[in-house]
């Protein structure tokens, strides 16, 4: 290995420089996909690459999607009332497949049932009020979160 | 990172395993000192996948292409490499080439979405990487897709074993596409969404233009496709195969392979030196010379050959 650079650090992009991935997706039978694009140019314009899956997607194709592109977090947009059915599915899915990546919620979701998502593992809610900010803070939250975890 | 986990990493990796795959190329991506591993153990085991490099203006169908080729392929582990550009103000992208993709690409293809990360140099470096490790997990063909757009796009698509340039009807007669640099890197033309009138048109425009002249004994195909309905997928896969057959013959392929890798290396150098040069441009002795720059009180000229001294492997630059 004498041929490799003496001094890595004389490269680009340190790993600190590498920016967070992001897969952005409507799980099941939800057209509104409007609301996942603004999501995606806010992420977008917050330093993150976004992986955008958009409709129709099933929570097989996301884990490969996270799989494939070795993504930090999944971003699950919901405006069809089956957040509590398809959240958990999700959470579970991706645990099944051995991977460490929180699943951050969007959407329309009743005020009421935000803490029994957090209960099923959903690492956070992000309302429909939310600005760019919040967004963007929920998100490298729980990246952050799940990186001090492992 | 030592030797055994990687080779455990590439060994899940040539069983299948999407994860030690995704991560590998992640390290690819990221450079640095486990990037450098990554690249070599990828090295004694590459070579064996077919290269296609897709590429075309935005907006033409390369996407829907690219994912439509991966199924009629008919191969077991397909790859994708899509490249998509970051944004320079930010840092992000929005990569969106699989949203055409996963209906059409059976569950056995490895999608991989690329950004630029905003040097047009690590990206010549990271995408021959990310290349030579879908190969050493066993994936074939691997399909290269990028935006036909700016000099280093293309020269990635163009850096394939069989590169294929899409265009569309109303795209412009052949001196616009003369002027993009696209023509000469093409082995295959596809007239994408060729339902549209004036499909034979833009063939026609094609023909005339290599009616002109074409390099080596191998005129590049025209072939018509409407993506997204899947129509002339089979056509385009069969003139790939036909032209992965005359590069055999012909012995071309070795001779683009060897090219492909001395492009590498000076690629590879050159962006080595392009972060000394930051470096030396961020820290002293660059701080002081651009001082005197700001000031007027050196020319850009005399500054920047006092700089290039310090390149000088005799004379290493100081801090």
């Amino acid at each position: 290995m004498s041929d490799l650079p003496a001094d890595p650090s004389l490269l680009l992009d340190a790993e600190s420089e590498i920016p967070i991935r992001v897969v952005l997706a409507k799980l099941g039978l939800d057209g509104h996909d409007r609301g996942l694009k603004v999501v995606a140019r806010t992420l977008r314009d917050a330093g993150m690459e976004v992986i955008y899956l958009g409709l129709r997607q099933t929570t097989d194709s996301i884990v490969a999607a996270c799989e494939q592109e070795d993504a930090d977090a999944i971003g699950l947009s919901m405006h069809n009332a089956g957040h509590l059915t398809l959240a958990p599915r999700m959470v579970e899915a991706v645990a099944q497949a051995g991977l460490d990546v929180p699943v951050v919620i969007g959407g329309i979701v009743p005020a009421d049932d935000v803490a029994t998502l957090i209960d099923f593992g959903v690492a956070a809610v992000i309302g429909p009020g939310a600005s760019a900010q919040e967004v963007v803070s929920a998100v490298s939250a729980a990246v952050d979160r799940q990186t001090a975890a492992q | 990172m030592s030797r055994d986990p990687l080779e455990e990493m590439f060994e899940a990796a040539r069983g299948g395993n999407r994860r030690a795959l995704g991560k590998l190329l992640t390290m690819v991506e990221k450079r640095g000192e486990s990037a450098a591993l990554v690249s070599e153990g990828a090295h004694r085991d590459a070579g064996q996948a077919r290269v296609v490099g897709v590429t075309g203006a935005p907006g033409t169908g390369k996407s829907t292409i690219t994912g439509r080729l991966a199924a009629v392929s008919g191969a077991s582990r397909p790859a994708i490499l899509a490249i998509d550009p970051s944004s320079p103000l930010t840092g992000g992208a929005i990569l969106g080439d699989r949203i055409r993709m996963d209906n059409h690409v059976s569950s056995s293809a490895f999608i991989r979405s690329m950004a630029t990360r905003g040097h047009a140099g690590g990206l010549a470096v990271a995408v021959p990487d990310a290349v030579r490790v879908l190969d050493a997990a066993g994936c074939d063909p691997i399909i290269v897709e990028t935006v036909g757009v700016g000099q280093v796009e293309v020269s990635i698509a163009a850096a394939a074993d069989t590169t294929v340039v899409v265009v569309t009807p109303g795209w412009g007669d052949a001196v616009q596409a003369n002027k993009a640099g696209l023509l000469e890197v093409a082995d295959i033309f596809v007239v994408n969404k060729a339902d549209r009138p004036d499909a034979r048109g833009a063939r026609r425009d094609l023909e005339l233009m290599l009616d002109l002249g074409h390099r080596g004994g191998w005129r590049a195909p025209i072939v018509l496709t409407t993506a997204t309905e899947g129509e002339g997928i089979g056509d385009l896969w069969a003139e790939i195969e036909r032209h992965t057959a005359h590069l055999h013959d012909s012995g071309e392929l070795t001779h683009r392979r060897c090219r492909r890798r001395r492009d590498e290396v000076a690629d590879r150098i050159e962006l080595e030196l392009r972060c000394r040069v930051d470096q030396i441009i961020q820290n002293e002795p660059g701080a002081t010379a651009l001082g005197r720059v700001d000031r007027n009180e050196l020319s850009p000229a005399a500054a920047a050959e006092q700089l290039l001294s310090t390149l000088d492997p005799d004379n290493p630059p100081e801090g």
